[in-house]
């Protein structure tokens, strides 16, 4: 078993079509590096410049939103989803 | 800007759009676009007849718009908004492809802050109104490399919908 990281569906074209992607990790950062070392091109839509999550990437361990956690240093174990969410916002 | 294929969509759904728009003048409307894109999927209506693939917007999900401390110039659909819009897309056999929103009395044109925050792959359909009245209407697409917005021109399908 490993941590099963689902994939949003604006970045599937990015990871090989593939709506989700397993990896062994201990921390969401480390799920989330694992993801785009293999799918490098989801990076930079995921990650400012300076490496920080953008703020309308939202992304929850099983259901539960990793800001009110510990961020990326949010504990995982095998068996565990790691969802990414966006937010959408604009205007004039 | 890189050339994109045209989105397609029926003419009911274009006026729902404008009407939502109208409806919330002068605060920014949004919803989410519902359809089928061929690079997700082999569904034959997501193809054309020469097997490229295409994007058709087949239902709109209408959404409140979040950002009620600034709702003239803002919008936003939370995390919580775009699941339930995946749900009632996946609930027709459907992707969300896409979003739009109203600019009320502003071009429809994308902002900085409109590219700031945008995904790359989903439609940015956006509706000028102007004085309640719903003007022309454009449809978006990220760069991959997040440089630039590219126009994604609209094909408007006549006729009902089947």
């Amino acid at each position: 078993m490993a941590v099963k990281v689902m994939i949003p569906t604006p970045l599937r074209v990015y990871a090989g079509k593939r709506d989700s992607a397993e990896f062994p990790a201990e921390t969401v950062g480390e799920a989330l590096g694992r993801l785009t070392a293999q799918y490098s091109d989801l990076k930079k839509h995921l990650f400012t410049d300076e490496g920080k999550l953008r703020s309308f990437v939202n992304v929850y361990v099983n259901d539960e939103d990793i800001r009110y956690l510990a961020k990326e240093n949010t504990p995982t174990k095998d068996g565990d989803v790691v969802s990414i969410i966006p937010s959408i916002a604009g205007g004039c | 800007m890189t050339e994109t294929a045209a989105l397609l969509i029926s003419k009911e759904l274009a006026e729902g759009i404008r009407r939502h728009g109208a409806e919330t003048y002068p605060h920014e409307c949004c919803g989410a676009l519902l359809g089928r894109d061929g690079s997700l999927t082999q569904h034959h209506d997501a193809h054309a007849d020469d097997g490229t693939p295409r994007r058709e917007i087949l239902a709109l999900h209408p959404l409140v718009n979040r950002r009620e401390d600034s709702p003239r110039n803002r919008f936003e659909v939370t995390p919580r908004d775009v699941i339930e819009a995946e749900k009632a897309a996946n609930s027709q056999n459907l992707e969300v492809v896409g979003w739009y929103h109203s600019h009320p009395d502003h071009p429809a044109r994308p902002s900085q802050y409109d590219r700031d925050h945008a995904w790359p792959w989903y439609s940015y359909m956006i509706v000028s109104v102007v004085n309640g009245e719903p003007r022309e209407m454009t449809s978006w697409r990220l760069d991959d490399d997040r440089g630039e917005f590219s126009v994604e021109p609209i094909e408007i399908r006549q006729g009902a919908a089947v």
